[in-house]
């Protein structure tokens, strides 16, 4: 007997259609609402891209120049979307050129499904031309993966893939399809998937664990609140909005749950870990009560697990169980879906204001104000800085972009600097680094959201990881806008030497290219700027273009981020300088 | 912490992925898998796995957290020695002329319960079960004898408590009616 391990939506319609492997992954994405797919064709996915053309009006597919790119964009697309990001690659060096971005997408709970084309199951395990275990290689940075054999698996399989892809706590899925799989003829009809019985999306919230932690929280003198993605990727900003607002409790975010609640909402005291605020780190070791939404106490915010909050009651908001006391130990657990979990927590939460233990955070602003960012925005130092130039973009932005950054300091200075009004704003790889990520997700994010400007921010290094990506955006005329922050230095890299290798500059100087020669390669509008007084108006003229548009912006070279903590210390023994 | 022996129990669907998926959550922490078993259970399609390992109890907790996040886990429950009946098997050859020789060595089967399997002109086969302890005993004692072959199972085990799979997917069926 056959058991049925997953239940599915009713048929739409009574009528099947015998079609190809390959068309029924085409319909499947048409099923699940796909419009736009990045991926680049080869030997194993050919059927696939064969139907490709015969739906091209249904179904936009972007050539990425690589597939790393193409994954990127889809994560991009995804995370400013809310939808699931589509790659499509073929086996062997397309399947594992895809790694990269899986395992971003996973570290960051990125919504994305991968479809790798795979050589013949009859060649399955004989090392054949462009065999490589795809299913194998990607099992630890995948939420689910499978291999289908048979044409008669893909519409059950792709819509397993959709589901657990986007629900619960959301990461990326691989399926991986024989080329016969592809080529042999199914009888078609689509169903998607509503559950799965052996998993989960959501753990039952528990209204207790709800009232205990609205207890705790009425009663504390100094909370603080931290959230993470999870407020995001819930659809919880709103709700995030009115707990902040109704229990009057200074909130600061993680690198990737910024964007969320307003850069000038008041109660919104700036960003946690390494490089984030003073306040908000000093401060999260001085309080009593510590309420975590949706993070999850990343080494890069939390510092020394030694001395972390260890005076606070931690509340922690979690939807992944396997989260609570992973890193720290939460007094008080609140599992769920942030969305039900802070809905119901608002109507106990007493209304409240904590105005002396606010003051404590702007008073720590003051004191960053004037050992770090004066200095980071002063307009008199020599060279150029980072955050001159962030200040500009919002001048021009008013914080209505969608901000793409890639890894290092640049990408400091941007989370630090950037102003943003509305949610899914900002993109950047938070729990890989990943340096590259930023030319190819900005392609994606403006794809995703077409009326708004998207600036790609992206230092001399990541940029030449994933250079070639301006070939897509040539060919798709996508009009994103790219800042070079050029230092000459794999800046990040540099200032540890520094700080931490008596300044022994191992590999990081950049003996770089002509950025500008290169854009104008791809006919891409590129201009240089190097001196201050014409900084402002080339940021002007980039937000103002129609058209794609590349600024290189030469700064300081030997600028470093502050504040800092440094590795293996506590967040309250953060460094200004 | 203090380590100790630790029998995960885990229920999942029959997929061929899954011993790599659940293997590599040990793997990325660096833990050794002290014995590894995979059977059908008592649930009609679904597959137990019996692993031990030797890990503190702050470790367990979140191995088995990170293994019930994976998809295709229906269920898994980590217990202690004393809270499971468990047994392994070994199977230990002999050359038969050391057996004839040394009432020795057919002293040490009857005490210790172990059964002969298979008797030739060159070999015995002795078969024990019991628990790991009693296991090592008895490789100690034919050790001195020169073992030709020993093999050993993994560790199989059932819980003195109720394990409340059928119950987790009845629950399943009758919430999602299954097309």
């Amino acid at each position: 007997m056959h058991v049925k391990t997953a239940s599915f939506e009713k048929v739409s319609t009574k009528d099947t259609l015998t079609v190809s492997g390959a068309e029924a992954v085409i319909k499947c994405l048409l099923e699940e609402g796909v419009e736009t797919i990045y991926g680049y064709p080869g030997g194993a996915i050919m059927p696939v891209y064969d139907e490709l053309y015969k739906y091209q009006k249904e179904i936009h597919h972007v050539l990425t120049r690589h597939e790393q790119g193409a994954t990127h964009a889809a994560q991009g697309y995804a995370r400013v979307s809310g939808k699931v990001g589509v790659a499509i690659a073929t086996s062997g060096p397309g399947a594992t050129n895809l790694v990269t971005g899986i395992a971003d997408a996973q570290i960051d709970s990125t919504p994305m499904v991968c479809i790798t084309g795979q050589v013949g199951s009859h060649l399955l395990g004989s090392d054949a031309f462009q065999e490589t275990d795809i299913v194998g290689i990607s099992t630890p940075i995948t939420k689910w993966n499978y291999q289908v054999t048979k044409a008669e698996e893909i519409p059950e399989v792709i819509a397993k893939a959709f589901y657990i892809a986007k629900s619960g706590r959301p990461g990326p899925v691989l399926v991986d399809i024989t080329k016969d799989a592809q080529f042999a003829t199914l009888e078609f009809s689509y169903k998607k998937c509503s559950g799965i019985r052996s998993y989960k999306p959501f753990p039952e919230l528990n209204l207790l664990e709800i009232e205990r932690a609205a207890e705790v929280i009425n009663k504390a003198k100094k909370p603080m609140i931290v959230w993470g993605q999870g407020v995001i990727l819930g659809g919880a900003e709103d709700l995030l909005k009115q707990v902040v607002e109704k229990a009057g409790i200074p909130a600061a975010w993680t690198i990737l749950g910024l964007s969320a609640l307003p850069t000038d909402h008041p109660l919104n005291v700036g960003m946690v870990g390494m490089h984030g605020n003073y306040g908000p780190n000093m401060l999260t070791n001085e309080c009593d009560v510590l309420i975590a939404i949706g993070m999850r106490f990343d080494d890069r915010v939390t510092g020394n697990l030694e001395k972390y909050a260890k005076q606070a009651k931690v509340i922690h908001f979690e939807i992944d169980p396997a989260e609570i006391n992973k890193n720290v130990k939460a007094d008080y657990p609140v599992l769920g879906n942030v969305k039900e979990s802070l809905k119901a927590l608002l109507e106990l939460l007493e209304p409240n204001s904590h105005e002396n233990w606010h003051q404590k955070f702007k008073d720590m602003y003051k004191t960053e104000y004037e050992k770090v960012i004066k200095g980071n925005l002063d307009i008199n130092k020599k060279e150029l800085g980072m955050a001159e130039v962030i200040q500009q973009i919002n001048n021009q932005s008013k914080g209505d972009a969608i901000i793409v950054s890639d890894v290092g300091q640049h990408q400091m200075a941007a989370c630090r600097y950037a102003k943003f009004n509305s949610t899914r704003s900002n993109v950047t790889s938070g729990g890989l680094g990943t340096m590259g990520f930023a030319l190819p997700a900005a392609i994606g994010a403006k794809m995703a959201k077409p009326d708004k400007d998207v600036v790609a921010v992206i230092g001399d290094g990541g940029y030449q990881m994933t250079i070639q990506e301006l070939g897509t955006i040539f060919q798709t005329k996508v009009p994103v806008k790219i800042v070079l922050l050029n230092n000459g230095f794999l800046g990040m890299v540099r200032q540890w030497q520094q700080l931490f290798f008596d300044k022994r500059y191992a590999s990081t100087t950049m003996v770089n290219p002509d950025f500008i020669t290169i854009a104008k390669g791809y006919h891409i509008k590129a201009k240089q700027v190097s001196d201050r007084s014409q900084l402002k108006d080339a940021v002007r003229e980039m937000m103002e273009s129609e058209d794609a548009y590349f600024l290189e912006v030469k700064v300081e070279q030997e600028e470093n981020v502050f504040p800092m903590i440094p590795t293996g210390a506590a967040v309250s023994e953060i460094l200004l300088e | 912490m203090e380590k100790q022996n630790y029998t995960v129990s885990i229920y999942t669907e029959n997929n061929l992925g899954l011993l790599s998926r659940i293997a590599a959550i040990f793997l990325k922490r660096h833990i050794n898998i002290e014995s590894i078993t995979a059977s059908p259970s008592e649930v009609n399609e679904v597959m137990r796995f019996i692993i031990v390992v030797n890990v503190s109890e702050e470790q367990i907790k979140k191995i088995v957290g990170q293994i019930e996040k994976q998809i295709e886990v229906i269920k898994a429950f980590y217990h202690t020695d004393v809270e499971t009946i468990y047994q392994e098997t070994a199977l230990y050859k002999i050359k038969s002329e050391d057996f004839l020789d040394d009432h020795n060595i057919q002293d040490f089967i009857k005490e210790t319960n172990a059964r002969i399997v298979t008797v030739t002109k060159q070999f015995f086969v002795i078969e024990k079960t019991g628990k790991r302890t009693e296991v090592d005993a008895l490789y100690e004692k034919l050790k001195p004898y020169g073992l030709m072959q020993f093999v050993r199972s993994g560790t199989i085990a059932v819980t003195k408590n109720e394990m409340p799979i059928s119950g987790i997917l009845e629950k399943f069926n009758t919430t999602n009616s299954l097309s």
